[in-house]
């Protein structure tokens, strides 16, 4: 009787249009890092797990320039710089190099990263952080046909939006995005026919780099307090949901980030506080079950040739 | 004036030696035809050319520029084109996005849109089939498309690694006639086929590979010695 009405509450409350909303806020915002995770597997055979770390850089960027009093669109500026430049090293540095080598070594390489640069905002700022503080104004309400969404919801939606469209247009109608996308279905062949390895990596780097950027001034207006682990925890949400959307495709991949992002924001909305501790436990056990029933992904076609970007 | 030259080839795989010393000259408007049984040598000639094996010795020049040594897509911007083995077409993509991608290889997009026009005069089937998957077409269509993608990089020079494989007779009967008419444009082409009657007549001249070394220089007038063929092959 009690676990009857305990679901019961659970459902009401998941089913709350608040709730709802939100979880598409929080959904669209892991779709951009599914994105920028997923472009540059499709196209570099990278799991890159220190995109955590750029979003942290950007956020710390942000908490500098609040803490100067600096006026916002400068904050941005400054955040676009630093997770463009440290993309940029990334890929000059550790990940052009490696391209050659297997997968773990690439992955191996990219812990590494990870925890260097944690280790680097932990010397430089502490373990307490900073605060970034200067939009936290879009954590405001706004009334819409009588339910109250934060202005960054609504921002977060609109912006991913726009981004994926933009995104599509730029892979589907250019040069560099064709040579993009024939550079992930076959690198070799791509070369062959005079497409620029090193250009379309870099491009696709820039891209998801911005894409962090991006992430990191809407999570700071969520999450305003930034530590050397911000962003850490939902990067491995997000490259738990793009292998359950499907990593070989760009489409399954951001299908997969904004499910695990919606289904996070719906049982953080839904679960009492009390138990909010057993989210990523609920999250993680629904990510197992989902491999186990379909290990090509949800939204994958049956196994042969897919286009991966 | 040749306009690809290679010279002293050397290639080995793990220190197996598969092409060695091998010389030979490819001129404006000229077919060289390069024949051998399997193993020979042939293919791995092309990808050593192309930058996608490494030399262990020799030069690659074209039009004295040597290409030794360089990446694939660097080579493949100086002027050289390849039809690989088994076409390596983009399945997922349309046959326009894989004309388009032959693009990737030209040193200017001036004159683009001309030779696309050019190209799908030449082969109607990528005009046909130009919003159709490339996994779609047929091994002859696919292999015209291939064909295609490599003289929309406007190339001075040609590679094709049998492209007559795996073709019906009457698609391979057009394939040469391509060649024909490429050759006739100014092109160079350097042709690896199995078919060896049809390339030595087709060829101004044919090497025969064995072993990674070049044994025997045909001409077209060889073409019905059947008896010097074969034994250059079992040479």
């Amino acid at each position: 009787m009690l676990v009857a009405s305990g679901l019961g509450n659970f459902a009401r409350d998941a089913l709350d249009l608040q709730v709802q909303v939100d979880a598409i806020g929080l959904g669209a915002i892991f779709a951009l890092m599914a994105v920028g995770i997923g472009l540059v597997f499709g196209v570099m055979r990278l799991v890159n797990f220190a995109y955590g770390q750029l979003i942290m850089a950007g956020a710390f960027a942000l908490a500098f320039a609040s803490e100067r009093d600096w006026p916002v669109a400068a904050g941005i500026a400054l955040c676009f710089a630093v997770v463009l430049a440290l993309s940029l090293a990334m890929e000059r540095v550790v990940f052009r190099p490696l391209r050659t080598q297997s997968a773990a070594v690439m992955l191996i390489a990219t812990f590494a990263v990870s925890f260097l640069l944690q280790s680097i905002a932990l010397l430089w700022f502490g373990p307490l952080g900073k605060t970034a503080t200067s939009l936290v104004e879009l954590n405001r309400p706004v009334s819409v046909g009588g339910v109250d969404i934060r202005k960054i919801t609504i921002a977060a939606i609109v912006v991913a939006a726009i981004c994926l469209v933009l995104l599509v247009l730029l892979l589907g109608r250019t040069s560099i995005g064709l040579h993009m996308r024939a550079a992930a279905i076959d690198s070799s062949t791509a070369r062959l026919l005079g497409v620029r390895a090193n250009m379309v990596s870099v491009v696709s780097v820039l891209i998801a780099g911005a894409l962090a950027a991006l992430v990191a001034v809407m999570l700071t207006v969520q999450y305003p307090t930034v530590t050397p682990t911000y962003g850490l925890q939902e990067t491995i949400l997000v490259l738990a949901g793009v292998v359950v959307g499907g990593m070989t495709r760009l489409v399954s991949a951001t299908l997969g980030g904004f499910l695990i992002g919606y289904v996070s924001g719906l049982l953080g909305g839904a679960l009492p506080s009390s138990q909010s501790q057993y989210l990523p436990s609920f999250l993680f056990g629904l990510v197992i079950l989902v491999l186990l029933l379909r290990p090509d992904g949800l939204f994958t076609r049956s196994r042969g040739l897919v286009e991966r970007v | 004036m040749s306009l690809l030259e290679v010279k002293a080839l050397e290639v080995a795989y793990g220190g197996v030696p598969a092409v060695s010393g091998l010389s030979l000259t490819v001129g404006p408007g000229e077919i060289v035809g390069l024949i051998g049984p399997n193993g020979a040598g042939k293919s791995t000639t092309l990808h050593a050319i192309m930058g996608l094996v490494a030399a262990r010795g020799g030069d690659v020049l074209l039009d004295g520029r040597p290409l030794r040594g360089r990446p694939p897509e660097t080579i493949a911007r100086s002027g050289i084109a390849l039809v690989p083995e088994g076409r390596r077409l983009f399945a997922e993509l349309t046959v326009e996005e894989n004309l388009r991608l032959g693009l990737a290889g030209r040193p200017s997009r001036e004159g683009s849109e001309e030779d696309l026009a050019a190209v799908a005069e030449l082969f109607p089937i990528v005009d046909e089939f130009r919003n159709r998957h490339a996994g779609a077409l047929s091994g002859g269509q696919q292999q015209q498309l291939a064909i295609a993608r490599a003289l929309v990089a406007r190339p001075s020079v040609l590679l094709l690694d049998e492209p007559s494989l795996g073709l019906a007779p009457t698609v391979v009967d057009l394939v040469f006639s391509t060649l024909q008419t490429v050759k006739e444009r100014g092109l160079g082409i350097l042709l690896v086929e199995q078919r060896a009657q049809r390339t030595v007549a087709l060829a101004d001249r044919t090497h025969v590979l064995a072993g990674g070394a070049l044994r025997l220089t045909l001409t077209p007038d060889d073409a019905a010695d059947t008896e010097r063929m074969v034994a250059a092959y079992l040479s």
